[in-house]
């Protein structure tokens, strides 16, 4: 797969990529975040065609849409290549204590191991999210790590660091 | 009391003036450029009326309609896409230089203006309307088009070898010699290089300072330091337009569109003013005799630009109806022509006025309309209709 990039001065950037389908398709991001989409036409190779308008936030929310999809993808790929690392996607529910809290109060990394890699927020996904990102009832938390690690994790998440999820830390596997 | 009265009655009949331009050119579909130099025309210098009162402001308005239209111009760019232009499409615009500067040149020496004047026209023809044509481009929907970047690319490259045109020009118009012009070169691609390397270094400072919320002191900002860079480089012997367009070079990305969408209203006023007074100090007299030489020269020079964007948009594989479009959209010229002729006047040769208000006036006009039906056109003189799919 090959996209090609050009700029275009003074208008943003042109992305052109032919699909393995055969068909063309080309993406015009202007700076102020609009977007054109089209293919070309079949009489002159050179014109786009059929090119659909949309405005930065339109642009922005198919963007999520694609983007979300392939994010648990794209983790799900990265746990098939690494043997033993697991992907999960573990709510925040409203019997969660960490509802309200920072993501580095619920201490992830140090008591289960497991790195929370994303935060998916109705159509929005903070990738990457630093220990200051607060959590909100209703999130998902995208993380990556052991099975047992993230089993834990996902009982921490519920419950909070309770006797239980202790025992399952330090617990057979 | 009575002067002032007849300064708010003159202004006021111009902006009213303009404001009914501006809807003719809007429902005809063309540039409104050429209608304001024409309204300039006939008035001010030789024209109906006079416009005494207002000949003031409308002169100071007009300098600095030229900054705003070279800071805006400034604006729009950034240096990897200048840097990328430069990469990929450094012969068209040696191209595009030797097919459209020549014509001009010549075309001066024939009409036997002082050979710094016929420069002065070479670089009116050379230039095409970034204005003009990327709103064109947009118009027509062809953003997507595969032409496009190269069109664009040559644009850029146009503008900024005219931050170098311009200090030579106006070291040859004050009297230099060749070495000093030469000198004046170097000077401006050091200062653009200054510019840029500003732009990518101290680019987080200048935004921090322009990405307050208050719009009022973004702009105080801009302005203050457009006008007083202009007015450095102007003392210094280039023109306060190469000040006020590496300024806009300056300004980085991340603010730039902020800066250009607080400036948009100011650089339309200011450069309608700026078309106006061009034509108010045009002798629609003058005119008459050099419409032919106008013509002509606008023939060729469309041929040239042609010629041009063929040439570049060949470079990025494009097939024979895209190379045409190429072609066809690069044909007008606008602004910048005038803001060269309108250099040329004030270092005291004004005869370039009235062919380049002529020349401008069919290009403008006639570029625009060439590129919408360029697609007919070349199935017109390509009648066996399907371009051959040599598809890369």
């Amino acid at each position: 797969m090959e996209i090609e990039e050009t700029l275009l001065p003074g208008v943003g950037i042109r992305y052109e990529m032919a699909t393995r389908a055969g068909r063309a398709i080309v993406i015009v991001v202007e700076r102020d975040g609009g977007v054109q989409v089209g293919t070309y036409s079949a009489d002159d190779p050179d014109q786009a065609l059929e090119c659909i308008v949309l405005d930065a936030d339109e642009a922005l929310a198919i963007g999520e849409l694609l983007g979300a999809a392939r994010m648990s993808q794209r983790f799900a790929d990265l746990s098939r290549e690494v043997p033993g690392l697991e992907s999960a996607r573990l709510p925040v529910t409203p019997e969660s204590p960490y509802g309200g809290r920072s993501l580095g109060d619920t201490h992830a990394r140090t008591r289960t191991g497991c790195s929370v890699v994303a935060i998916v927020r109705g159509d929005e996904v903070i990738s990457s999210p630093g220990p200051a990102e607060p959590l909100h009832v209703g999130d998902t938390l995208v993380a990556i790590g052991t099975e047992r690690g993230l089993r834990t994790l996902a009982a921490l998440i519920e419950n909070g660091w309770t006797e239980e999820v202790r025992a399952l830390c330090a617990g057979p596997a | 009391m009575h002067s002032l009265t007849l300064l708010f009655v003159e202004l006021g009949a111009i902006f009213a003036g303009l404001a009914v331009l501006s809807w003719a050119a809007n429902r005809l579909g063309i540039s409104a450029i050429p209608l304001y130099l024409v309204a300039g025309v006939f008035f001010g210098t030789g024209g109906l009326v006079p416009l005494d009162a207002a000949l003031p402001f409308v002169s100071i308005g007009s300098e600095i309609g030229v900054l705003l239209l070279l800071l805006t111009l400034g604006l729009e760019f950034t240096a990897s896409e200048l840097v990328q232009s430069l990469r990929r499409h450094r012969r068209s615009g040696i191209v595009d230089f030797v097919l459209n500067f020549l014509p001009g040149l010549g075309a001066g020496l024939l009409l036997r203006l002082p050979f710094v004047v016929a420069v002065a026209l070479g670089g009116v023809t050379w230039i095409s309307s970034s204005g003009l044509i990327a709103r064109l481009l947009g118009d027509l929907g062809r953003l997507a088009n595969r032409e496009t970047p190269s069109v664009l690319s040559v644009l850029v490259l146009e503008d900024i070898a005219m931050a170098l045109f311009l200090p030579v020009l106006l070291v040859m118009l004050s009297g230099g010699g060749p070495l000093q012009a030469l000198g004046g070169a170097a000077l401006a691609m050091g200062a653009v290089g200054l510019a840029l390397y500003a732009a990518r270094h101290a680019g987080h400072r200048i935004a921090r300072i322009l990405s307050t919320k208050n719009d009022e002191l973004a702009l105080f900002w801009l302005l203050g330091a457009t006008l007083l860079v202009a007015g450095a480089t102007e003392a210094l012997g280039a023109s306060a337009a190469v000040g006020a367009f590496l300024v806009g070079i300056a300004v980085p990305t991340e603010v730039a569109d902020r800066a250009r969408v607080l400036l948009s209203p100011l650089r339309d006023l200011f450069a309608a003013v700026f078309f106006v007074s061009f034509g108010l100090s045009t002798d629609p007299a003058q005119i008459w005799p050099v419409l032919g030489v106008a013509l002509a020269l606008a023939v060729v020079t469309t041929l040239t630009k042609v010629a041009t964007g063929w040439h570049a948009a060949r470079r990025d594989g494009v097939q024979f109806n895209g190379r045409l479009r190429a072609g066809t959209a690069l044909v007008a010229r606008g602004e910048f022509s005038i803001v060269i002729a309108g250099l040329a006047a004030t270092a005291g040769s004004d005869d370039i006025k009235p062919i380049a208000t002529a020349y401008v006036l069919v290009l403008a006009v006639a570029g625009p309309i060439l590129a919408r039906y360029s697609d007919s056109i070349a199935g017109r003189i390509r009648p066996s209709g399907r371009p051959r799919r040599a598809r890369t």
